[in-house]
């Protein structure tokens, strides 16, 4: 098994709605990829299923080879969609925890994003803003020099200004071999940074391609080509 | 913080041209070493990915190559860069010509226009300068120039 992330003929039902049809996708180390979509599309059903939150009802989901569990969970760095740190921990009680629960957390590289964001670690997480939280949760993700990254709207919460700054957290803290894939709707915030675009919609996968493939091939950015796409699929 | 990009053309040949335009400026002198990659792709926003194909476009150009152990150089062929330059250059006043032929400008109008904003432009820079440094520049005194006097002339239109 080459690929870093597979998914199998994945398909996922919450009852009787079909959230992934019969997935096939491949991603390989090293690279950036954007996992894109309209709300509802399947992108954070997709990224819980990769972390063993949820279970498919037919295919499957292998990373490095493996299903979802206690093994992939060294090695895979999540950043969820939701507030999920619990608001009386203050951010110096939260570093302890993540350097207890994953080997490969990075205190030093951790201390100096916040440093930098000028948190302080005394600050308990329900003193801080939305924005400011969200940042605290991409810092510890970002912490692990994890090979798998799987971010779930790292920017979909923060001002233009927070959104630069997180992205290039990104870029300066992922490890080179590494698999990092960022679901989101703000394509033209991250699109420069991608090396591949997977577009999926009403649980379908829709295409996946190199970012510079979609702009050489079509003359626009991915941002327009997936304004166009989901024009289409409107009629 | 990160470097302007359109959207319609692949990124590492925008980021390509743009360090390409480093290296003509002489801001990357020629046999200078460039910063790593990571760093770059840093500083222009863009995945390393994108930064390393960049350079393999430069380094097929033969603006830059690549010594295995200590990193990547600017060509030290100063003809080389010359006639990247003169390219670009090109480049740049055929995308400057169809700009003004969509504007419904022909050869004459275009060399005209042209002719004009390379004076105006002399001029402000000229004017920018200290009083001691104008006075010694080539632009003649003040009012008795034939460039002030069509500057003025147009004015007056």
């Amino acid at each position: 098994m080459s690929a870093k992330l597979a998914c199998l003929d994945l398909t996922k039902r919450y009852g009787g709605l079909v959230a992934l049809d019969h997935i096939d996708l491949e991603l390989a180390s090293g690279r950036i990829v954007g996992l894109l979509g309209p709300n509802g599309s399947g992108k954070t059903t997709l990224l819980k299923l990769a972390n063993g939150l949820l279970v498919p009802n037919g295919g499957e989901i292998l990373i490095d080879g493996l299903k979802p569990g206690i093994e992939t969970k060294k090695f895979v760095s999540y950043l969820p969609d939701a507030h999920y740190l619990p608001n009386w921990m203050d951010v110096k009680t939260l570093l302890a925890f993540f350097a207890d629960f994953y080997e490969d957390f990075d205190m030093a590289r951790a201390k100096d994003m916040l440093d930098r964001l000028a948190i302080s670690e005394k600050a308990t997480l329900k003193t801080l803003s939305r924005g400011t939280k969200e940042k605290v949760q991409l810092i510890l993700a970002m912490s692990r020099r994890a090979s798998v990254y799987l971010l779930d709207e790292p920017i979909g919460g923060v001002d233009p200004a927070s959104r630069d700054y997180i992205l290039e957290t990104i870029l300066r803290n992922y490890s080179e071999d590494a698999l990092v894939v960022i679901s989101t709707h703000l394509i033209a915030d991250v699109e420069r940074m991608l090396d591949e675009a997977v577009i999926i919609n009403n649980g379908k996968l829709i295409a996946h391609r190199t970012v510079d493939d979609i702009r050489m091939k079509e003359g626009k950015s991915v941002d327009e080509y997936f304004r166009e796409v989901f024009r289409c699929w409107a009629n | 913080m990160s470097w302007e990009l359109n959207s319609t053309q692949p990124i590492y040949l925008q980021v390509a041209e743009k360090i390409g335009q480093r290296i003509i400026s002489g801001e990357y002198p020629p046999g200078g070493k460039l910063p790593p990659v990571r760093e770059l792709a840093e500083e222009a926003g863009v995945n390393p990915n994108t930064m390393q194909r960049a350079m393999t476009e430069l380094e097929n150009e033969g603006l830059v190559y690549a010594q295995r152990t200590s990193g990547r150089f600017v060509t030290d062929d100063t003809a080389k860069i010359g006639a990247v330059s003169e390219k670009m250059a090109r480049h740049l006043a055929s995308r400057f010509l169809a700009d003004m032929r969509s504007l419904g400008f022909g050869p004459d109008r275009i060399a005209q226009v042209l002719a004009d904003a390379v004076r105006d432009e002399k001029v402000t820079r000229t004017e920018a300068l200290p009083q001691d440094r104008r006075n010694a520049s080539d632009t003649p005194p003040e009012g008795a120039g034939p460039m002030q006097q069509e500057e003025q002339r147009r004015k007056n239109i």
